[in-house]
């Protein structure tokens, strides 16, 4: 059965005809052509298809599109500001080499989006179960907890790391 | 200086906006989606298929089943064609199988207008089967009269090989020295890349084209052509960003069946996406490998002979053959040159599991695994420090490989161990977790490698570079080498601008690599690409470099000596600048006397080959009643010569120890013996390291320039995946005093190890 899924997508309201059984992750891939939401495992595993449903990360293949009806959906599409420019978390990932194959990069991006505005300031540790939901291959997590980190740091002004601790 | 720059990778904006485009991201039209019905026994035969049901679903188009299939046998992996026909690749594969060798077998494929309606045809689909004893490993596959899995190979035996250099048996039999053997382990892995593999195809022209997530895209072409019988002109390959590949696409997956799939639809465009359960099931895997080793040891630390026997557990399919496990007692060899001599023999043995192939290191994470561990344990039952005893025995530089002539043109890797020392505090922990009691202990450990860097002369290395000439100074290069999430796009870039004498900014790169119009490359694999591609790139660069000056020379003909410097025609003595490459470029392109498109394209036919070589140290924390280990510190030190990008090569390097800690404590595929079928794959239940169960990386390098490199760089991809798995076992050796000889080093396995060594 075809229904009406009327929400607000990266800013703009949309309305879309959709599949009552099609994940949020279809809906935004298929219908809405917004291919940062990637998928690699489509059971809520590995985490490359987060985006943001108000304002909380959730695995948009495990997520009924329909159940979004209402809801103001944030992708990495929806990031840059009007004038082009990188977000400060994009720009954290930019140049903490935290990208290699960049297929979980969207996908950890939006976590950290969330993580950043949640207002609050963690500890690595925090930070690595915070970002445990998602899998990555290529970079040991090393550079991506190091951008999330500076991300964090940056939104609150709060001073960077201590060295780490050998 | 271009090379050597911590330049931001040419495609991280694209890639956290969103915008770098993957297979999935790029069909814009309708598709037709293909889906494969999967066998569920491991070994038999279909004795028939009914697909009426099937056939009769609204919204089913085809249903192929293996009766319908061409019968053309076909090689899989992503090696280069031989023309020599007696080391081609063994060719044992259909598009679809009436033979079933794995749980999971390809035996029939729909195609309808949509997922949801072809995998409900599958479950239409009646299969009647023929079953044989599953045979998961290799002693019950080399048993006397067990079913043959290929008749090709009657004792499933795929192929034995036996090396001996120099005189290994008297000094293995000589009473005056020491004597050691060994049993060491490892387990099945899988790359467990994000994106797991997808194609789609269409005819166009009378042509099939293929779209596809490969690390081969010229390779993939071959193949197809091969498996479908056709000219391989008649195919074209699309290599658009890929979610990484550690090797698995490294080999021709589904393609050759999706390209034979849009043939009996009319051209219409298929699509055949491999779930995770199938990426896991019926792609590649790292080789199970058992080692039964000896070696004699003088009295003074010396290596004098080992003996190597090494069994490799194929699966159902010959994929990259013996070639892994002969580069792993080739590895096993090479990193310590034993004093008078050695024999090596191994065997490939077809068994029901699903096949494994390359994955990042291909056959040296495991001879690593059992070479660091015999180390360690002649070190420990002698009482002499692992550090020292290492350090006797390495590769000296200028060791020539005395089977292939492999040559050790330079090697950092005693200052590599130096560094990795310094950092753990060898010393003073080895001293202080010596006599430990109580239930949580610690440790450090240690393990070295050595890696070479390319393939030949095993194989043929060849790589061609087009360098192109824009309007505006800039230039476009254009490769048949691939990106496949490593970085290398960026250090191609570099390397051109190195080269011609342009920055790095000006050096355009396509990701996506099109068979049609990119030159001739074999693809990523081995740590080849810097290497070999490197040296296509820097001969391309140079022939560009001197056309520019030379049609300068034409424009500036009262000029001295020209260069050609951060993209300015200068004044080859004062340094004075003359002209700018934009300048030069649009007299090039629009002269009315002489107009001339400058571009250059060279092919490198490369014919060396050199050692890499790094070392890993850890420091753990051992849970004994629960038998958990915590790595607390761990450190990758690399001589890979010189680093073409610094933080890349850190980030590579990560990537290599996070690999090296999931196959060290919690990867493994599991098997039902009865049925043959794969019990975790998936996400949940393999155990694929989170960001929890890592601790902070530390990646060092010892920057040497290697003479027989284009920029004095050597192998990096694969190398940091290599000695992380032994050096944590021989730091839970140094915690607890237990050998843990088969990976991984789960709790259940260290509960029962330290049981057996009376700790529990």
């Amino acid at each position: 059965m075809m229904e009406i899924l009327r929400c607000t997508v990266n800013g703009r309201p949309v309305e879309v005809g959709i599949d009552q059984r099609e994940s949020l992750a279809d809906v935004l891939r298929e219908r809405l052509g917004l291919t940062s939401v990637k998928k690699g495992c489509e059971v809520g595993e590995c985490g490359a298809c987060t985006v943001l449903v108000d304002g909380t990360a959730i695995d948009s293949c495990i997520y009924l599109g329909v159940w979004a009806q209402g809801k103001t959906i944030l992708t990495v599409e929806g990031l840059q500001n009007e004038n082009g420019e990188l977000s400060p978390i994009q720009q954290a990932f930019v140049e903490e080499a935290a990208v290699q194959c960049g297929f979980c990069t969207p996908g950890i991006i939006m976590s950290a989006v969330e993580i950043v505005g949640s207002g609050k300031r963690y500890t690595r540790e925090e930070l690595r179960k915070l970002i445990s939901g998602h899998l990555c291959r290529c970079t040991g997590y090393q550079n991506i907890l190091n951008a999330v980190e500076r991300a964090v740091n940056e939104a609150h002004k709060f001073v960077g790391r201590e060295e780490q601790e050998q | 200086m271009e090379v050597g720059r911590a330049y931001t990778r040419v495609d991280a904006a694209d890639k956290v906006t969103g915008r770098a485009r993957y297979t999935d991201d790029l069909h814009d039209g309708p598709m037709l989606v293909a889906k494969i019905l999967h066998s569920t026994i491991a070994n038999g035969w279909v004795k028939s298929i009914d697909t009426a049901a099937a056939r009769a679903l609204p919204g089913v188009v085809k249903v192929l089943t293996c009766f319908d299939a061409p019968q053309i046998q076909y090689p899989t992996p992503g090696h280069p064609w031989s023309t020599d026909p007696g080391h081609q690749d063994v060719a044992d594969r259909l598009l679809l199988t009436r033979r079933v060798r794995i749980y999971g077998d390809d035996i029939a494929v729909v195609v309808a207008e949509d997922e949801v309606t072809a995998r409900r045809a599958l479950k239409l689909i009646r299969v009647e089967y023929e079953s044989c004893p599953v045979m998961l490993e290799p002693e019950q596959a080399m048993e006397p009269g067990a079913v043959p899995i290929h008749e090709e190979h009657p004792d499933n035996i795929l192929k034995r090989t036996e090396t001996v250099v120099g005189q290994p048996d008297e000094a293995l039999s000589d009473p005056a020295l020491l004597h050691f053997e060994g049993h060491y382990q490892t387990q099945q892995v899988q790359h467990c890349h994000i994106e797991n593999p997808i194609s789609y195809a269409y005819m166009e022209h009378g042509r099939i084209t293929v779209v596809t997530s490969t690390q081969i895209p010229h390779i993939v072409r071959r193949v197809i052509g091969q498996a479908l019988g056709i000219g391989w002109g008649q195919i074209r390959v699309i290599k658009p960003y890929i979610g990484g590949g550690f090797g698995n696409k490294q080999e021709v997956l589904y393609e050759p069946l999706n390209a034979w799939l849009t043939t009996q639809v009319g051209g219409r465009c298929v699509k055949l996406d491999v779930s995770r359960e199938e990426t896991f099931q019926n792609t590649r895997s790292r080789h199970p490998i058992r080692f039964d080793i000896k070696a004699a040891v003088s009295s003074q630390g010396r290596i004098m002979a080992r003996e190597c026997v090494a069994i490799s557990n194929q699966g159902g399919y010959a994929s990259h053959g013996h070639a892994i496990v002969a580069n792993a007692v080739n590895g096993f060899r090479q990193t310590y040159p034993d004093a008078v001599g050695h024999r090596s023999v191994a065997y490939t043995v077809y068994t029901n599991r699903p096949a494994p192939g390359a994955m990042r290191g291909y056959g040296i994470p495991q001879c690593d695994f059992a070479g660091e561990c015999l180390m360690e344990d002649i070190a420990r039952e002698m009482n002499w420090d692992p550090y020292q005893f290492r350090l006797k025995n390495i590769m000296p530089l200028g060791y020539v490989d005395p089977t292939n002539g492999i040559t050790c043109y330079s090697t950092a890797l005693a200052r590599c161990m130096e560094k990795g020392r310094d950092f753990i505090r060898w010393d003073e922990l080895r001293a202080k977790y010596q006599n430990q009691t109580g239930p949580v202990r610690r440790g450090v450990g240690m393990a070295v490698f050595s890696y070479k860097t390319g393939v030949y002369p095993i194989s043929l290395e060849t790589a061609s570079a087009r360098i192109v000439l824009n309007q505006d100074g800039t230039v476009q290069l254009q490769l048949g080498a691939t990106e496949i999430g490593q970085g290398g796009d960026t250090v191609f870039c570099q390397m051109a601008a190195q080269a011609i004498g342009l920055p790095t900014e000006r050096v355009n790169i396509v990701s996506t690599q099109d068979t049609d119009t990119a030159p001739f490359d074999t693809g990523a694999y081995a740590s080849r690409q810097t290497y070999v591609t490197g040296k296509a790139i820097k001969k391309a660069g140079e022939l560009f470099r001197e056309k520019v000056l030379s049609y300068a020379r034409e424009m500036l003909p009262q000029a001295g000596e020209l260069d050609l410097r951060a993209g300015e025609i200068v004044d080859g003595g004062s340094g004075e600048s003359l002209l700018t490459l934009e300048e030069l470029a649009m007299e090039a392109f629009y002269s009315l006397e002489h107009s001339v498109h400058i571009t250059a394209e060279v092919t490198n036919h490369c014919k060396e080959n050199t050692f890499a070589f790094g070392c890993c140290f850890a420091e753990v924390e051992v849970d004994i009643p629960v038998g958990k280990v915590k790595v607390l510190r761990i450190v990758n030190v690399h001589d890979s010569g010189r680093l073409i990008n610094p933080k890349l090569a850190e980030a590579q390097v990560h990537g290599g120890m996070s690999m090296g800690i999931g196959y060290a404590l919690s990867e493994e595929m599991k098997f039902d013996p009865a049925t043959g079928r794969l019990l975790n794959g998936n996400l949940l239940d393999y155990k694929l390291p989170t960001a929890m169960d890592h601790p902070e990386l530390t990646a060092l390098f010892v920057e040497d320039e290697d003479p027989s490199g284009p920029f004095g760089n050597k192998a990096l991809g694969e190398p940091p995946a290599i000695p992380v798995a032994p050096a944590i076992r021989n730091a839970v050796l140094h915690a607890t005093g237990v050998a843990v000889n088969t990976l991984p080093l789960s709790p259940q396995r260290l509960v029962e190890e330290f049981r057996k060594g009376g700790l529990i």
